[in-house]
């Protein structure tokens, strides 16, 4: 056994509750400094993976901007939500840096990169099931110590939806439901920069369609988003930064018009 | 340092400990230590077996050992006369009715469809079963308690040689296996270690107040055993000699023969029992297992069946648990049930495997020996510390005589620090899994 | 009359303790049910932590007796009841300090830490012992009922006497309280949300910008109150044993797992269902069917269906039963 830490495949519900526990996230202790210039936010030269494991991510570079949507699109498995979580913090960062609003964050912990204002919308587990609508986007704004009943308003605008259902626990929600849930409860922070993890997974073609033009809303209000999307096409359309990632590193990038007209993109992600 | 040396080295260190013991206190406690040691040894094995193998969780050791202990009055105590005559058939009667009660529910429970009427006829069905199995089984009970019942008032065992319970005490711990394995691993969710953990309080209620069965808390005496007595030995010309040739005499060196003989006697069933396991482990049964334990689901998309396999492992694993306890119910010439405590006979046990090196058989050994020394011997280590500490304060001073009457209780304290600076610095624990 | 006096030997010897115990179990049960929910393993050392907290309270009320400070008819205990509950608060934060947060950044599998709260148990065990003993104390003061049999046959002028502990009235308010403030607390602070959210997703709970130690501290600190609440409860109406704490470790795992681990609600259900069935099917009945049957159909024996001793038993078999039939508990616990 090489994790003396493990289970031995235990099952035992009556000892443990394995449902909801967290993933090992590197200890960061450090401090932020200034380092002006550049986009906003930038994911610099990341190479990382997770614990003692090897190299996922080689010498990758993701970048945003404001009044920006940026696209990671790539094959399964190409390290499109390792990107993400680099980004983020969320793995150990070998080389490389992470730049926010013309500050080095390369070694903040999760938690303070969402006091520096960053939204993060994971691909999975992404609201509190057992908890109601409103308590998932009272949840999202727990950091905040100000009034943040007009934020709650301007999701519910966005998302009207979700205020006919906000008494409702989350869990019984729909798909594109969730994920609406998931992206209020991000917005609730009023973050810098919002980071969705293929927002559209698993929802139908119609709802990823409305899920886009909300998406485009968030970002018309001024907030860059980073997003990593399977539907490589429609994002591009919406994009105004794409990059296709291979096995970790950067193949090709450019505004998304340009990379919908790639030939080479087109042959090989797009299907012709 | 290679493994093999490391290893030597660890157990050579336990033996110096004990000898030790033996020229400091006395060989009788060397000895018995060793004898007690290789008996948690093969409770170790067997716990090792659950969790080091196949990842179960096994909180009611207890209860198994008690029933090898169990096996040990059953088998070798002399019938009690009349005892069968008076209440012995209404007894089997009793308990034949109560296995159909249930039986019968759980046939109600699969043929008729869900639904209210269901579990009404369900709860009729147990709750007639009860009171027909008390009306039949108390005046059977009250008539075999009522004999001699300061000597007696149990039905006795088989008066059979005592070395055929300590197998017998390995199947009736592995039929309870069986039992709880069946309902706490086919549930839906795994619920085994509460369902342990009940057992366990349930078989040493049984084994408390159905006197009947083992005389409850009166504790049967004087359970026959495989060795000769002391005091035969005494009277016997030839021994004395024998004795007295080794500088010994007679009274001390009886002792001590009886105590090396209980000792190999344990030792064959340890080696044999490791000697089957490490058989087991390395066999393509044993590796399917380890499979499953480090991979559950792909095993499972493999097509192995995981609950047989984990039912397979628990029942051989308590098996182990019930043969050390009848050994140990023969090591000591008496069932105390009132003796049994979760904390000495399950919590100790888990200290044993996980400080002996969870996975590994020698581990669980080294383990069984280490924690069985310590506990024994903290005792007089804390009194002496507690003496050491408190030689500076007056005699008769209120907390000096509190340090020193505490100091029995140190040995709790020891064992959570002993485990836990295990689980912190070595979690593999000494001898760790290859 | 026959028909009264059953009613009152019910409620004094059935319905009364039941209550009392069914309190005192639920309060334990709550503490094992958010150890589990939010630190995601089953505590082992709960009972312990139980005695501890007890044994602190016990010796405050001994130095307020010889200080000759009391409440008067109610227990000294409870004046000395915030003192323990300070020292479970600074116990349970040390212990998570020095042991449990190892493991917990290491996110290691509940199991291990199962296995470090067995470790637990035997030091706070230990502890116990050496500090007051194995033995029995006597720690209740005051006023030992508010209706005492006497009295309440006096002034009703019924055969059967209703007797009503000073204990057991205070465990069942107390109880009332502890249950309303934590509940309260749970849905309708900001900590106690911070609570849910995290027993409910770690990972989300960080993102959102929730921090993982200080919902662990708070429901140490939450599991302090209600251990020792539980603990002097327990003692005040039984008697406080080290031992005992410890063996009711499996009614207090009983009842959590029968309410559905995980779930606060189930908690409570499940301790009093295990403490009502405790109490009825250990109970001898004949003292009330006297009063309900006619003469000839009096009952011979006590129709006592199991003696007391297999208490344990009928915890166990009503677990059993629940899960047989409902596996997540009788409330959707989080074993799903």
């Amino acid at each position: 056994m090489s994790d003396p830490y493990g289970d031995r495949g235990n099952k035992d519900l009556s000892i443990g509750n394995p449902k909801g526990m967290g993933s090992e996230i590197p200890q960061r202790s450090g401090a932020s400094f200034s380092a002006p210039g550049g986009p906003f936010l930038i994911g610099d030269s990341m190479t990382a993976g997770y614990g003692n494991g090897p190299d996922i991510l080689h010498d990758c570079t993701i970048a945003v901007d404001k009044g920006e949507i940026a696209v990671i699109v790539g094959p399964n498995g190409a390290g499109k939500s390792t990107g993400m979580k680099a980004v983020f913090g969320m793995l150990d960062m070998r080389k490389g840096h992470v730049r926010l609003d013309g500050e080095d964050i390369t070694d903040l912990s999760p938690q303070d990169r969402v006091a520096k204002g960053m939204g993060f919308v994971p691909q999975t587990s992404n609201i509190f099931t057992s908890m109601t609508v409103e308590e998932n986007l009272e949840m999202g704004a727990f950091i905040r110590t100000d009034d943040f009943s007009d934020t709650m308003a301007q999701v519910y605008d966005l998302f009207p939806i979700l205020k006919d259902k906000r008494l409702q626990a989350a869990g019984e929600l729909s798909g594109g439901q969730r994920q609406q849930v998931a992206v209020g409860r991000a917005l609730m922070t009023q973050p810098k920069v919002l980071m969705l993890d293929e927002p559209t997974a698993g929802v139908s073609p119609i709802v990823m369609d409305e899920l886009f033009d909300r998406i485009i809303e968030v970002a018309r209000t001024g907030i860059p988003i980073l997003m990593v999307e399977q539907n490589a096409r429609q994002a591009l359309e919406i994009a105004d930064k794409g990059y296709v990632l291979v096995q970790g590193a950067n193949a090709y990038s450019g505004t998304g018009k340009e990379l919908l007209a790639d030939p080479e993109v087109r042959k090989s992600f797009l299907g012709g | 340092m290679t493994e093999t040396l490391k290893n030597t080295l660890l157990f050579g260190a336990i033996a110096l400990v004990i000898a030790f013991v033996g020229f400091q206190q006395s060989w009788n406690s060397a000895l018995l230590i060793i004898a007690m040691g290789l008996i948690s040894s093969i409770m170790a094995l067997g716990v090792n077996l659950q969790w080091g193998f196949a990842g179960l969780f096994n909180v009611g050791i207890m209860g198994f050992v008690a029933l090898g202990g169990l096996a040990a009055v059953l088998i070798g105590m002399p019938p009690t006369e009349g005892g069968f005559a008076a209440g012995g058939l209404g007894i089997i009667g009793a308990l034949l009715l109560g296995a159909g009660t249930i039986v019968a529910a759980i046939q109600v429970m699969r043929r008729m469809a869900a639904g209210p009427l269901r579990n009404l006829i369900v709860i009729a069905v147990l709750v007639a079963g009860f009171f027909l199995f008390r009306a039949l089984l108390d005046p059977a009970v009250a008539r075999i308690e009522e004999i001699n019942s300061a000597e007696t008032g149990y039905l006795g065992g088989l008066g059979l040689p005592v070395l055929i319970a300590w197998p017998v005490g390995g199947l009736f711990a592995a039929a309870a296996a069986w039992l709880i394995g069946k309902t706490a691993l086919g549930l839906r969710s795994d619920y085994l270690a509460i369902a342990t953990l009940g057992i366990a309080e349930i078989i040493i209620a049984i084994l408390k107040n159905e006197d009947w069965l083992t005389r409850g808390v009166k504790n049967v005496i004087g359970v026959p055993r495989p060795v000769p007595f002391e005091i035969d030995l005494q009277n016997d010309p030839a021994f004395v000699e024998r004795a007295a040739a080794f500088g010994m005499d007679p009274v001390e060196g009886s002792t001590l023969y009886v105590k090396v003989l209980y000792i190999l006697l344990f030792a064959a069933v340890l080696l044999l029992l490791m000697w089957m396991s490490q058989r087991a482990l390395h066999s393509p049964w044993g590796r399917m297992l380890r499979a499953i334990r480090d991979n559950e689901v792909a095993a499972e998309a493999m097509g192995k069946d995981v609950t047989a396999r984990h039912l397979q492992v628990f029942i051989l694993g308590s098996a182990v648990c019930g043969i050390a306890g009848a050994m140990m119910t023969t090591l000591d010439g008496q069932l105390t049930p009132g003796t049994y405590q979760p904390l000495r006979f399950t919590f100790l046990v888990w200290v044993m495997v996980i400080v002996g090196g969870s996975g590994n058989n020698l581990g669980a050994v080294l383990g069984g020996f280490l924690i069985w020394f310590l506990w024994v011997q903290v005792e007089p280590m804390g009194l002496w510390l507690m003496n050491v500490v408190t030689s500076g304060m007056e005699d008769g001073s209120a907390l000096k005589v509190h340090l020193i009457e505490s100091a029995a209780h140190m040995r709790l304290l020891t064992m959570g620090i002993v485990l836990l600076a295990v689980l912190r610095f070595s979690p593999r624990g000494l001898i760790p899994e290859r | 009359m026959d028909f009264l006096n059953a009613i009152i030997a019910f409620l004094n010897y059935v319905f009364i303790p039941g209550v009392a115990y069914g309190s005192q179990l639920a309060l334990g049960a709550l503490g094992v049910t958010l150890v589990y929910g939010i630190l995601r393993f089953s505590n082992f050392a709960h009972g312990d932590t139980m005695a501890l907290g007890s044994m602190a309270t016990v010796l405050m009320t001994w130095l307020f007796q010889s200080w000759g400070i009391s409440l008067g008819p109610l227990p000294t205990a409870l004046l000395a009841l915030p003192f323990g509950i300070l020292f479970t608060i600074g116990l349970l934060l040390f212990t998570d300090r020095a042991v449990y947060k190892f493991y917990r950044v290491k996110k290691a599998k509940p199991v291990i830490l199962v296995i470090v709260s067995l470790g637990i148990t035997f030091i706070y065990n230990g502890v116990t012992r050496f500090i007051i003993g194995p033995d029995d104390q006597n720690f209740f003061d005051g006023e030992r009922f508010i209706i005492s049999a006497r009295e309440f046959k006096k002034a009703t002028g019924l055969a059967e006497g209703l007797s009503f502990k000073t204990t057991q009235g205070i465990t069942i308010v107390t109880a009332v309280i502890v249950v309303v403030a934590l509940f309260w607390f749970l849905n309708k602070t900001r900590a106690g949300k911070s609570m849910r959210a995290y027993s409910d997703n770690e990972d989300l709970a960080l993102l959102s910008g929730i921090n993982p130690e200080r919902v662990v501290m708070i429901t140490w600190i939450i599991v302090a109150f209600l251990t020792t609440i539980a603990g002097v409860l327990y003692g005040l109406d039984k008697s406080f044993k080290p031992f005992t704490y410890f063996q009711l470790l499996l009614p207090i795992f009983a009842s959590a797992i029968v309410g559905g681990l995980g779930n606060p609600i189930g908690a409570i259900a499940g301790g009093f269902v295990i403490a009502f069935s405790e109490v009825t099917i250990t109970y001898a009945w004949k003292k009330i069917l006297v009063y309900l049957m006619p003469e000839s159909l009096e009952p011979s024996g006590l129709v006592q269906l199991l003696s007391t001793d297999y208490k344990f038993a009928v915890s166990f078999v009503i677990l059993l039963i629940v899960l047989l039939f409902k596996p997540t508990g009788l409330f959707k616990g989080q074993s799903v």
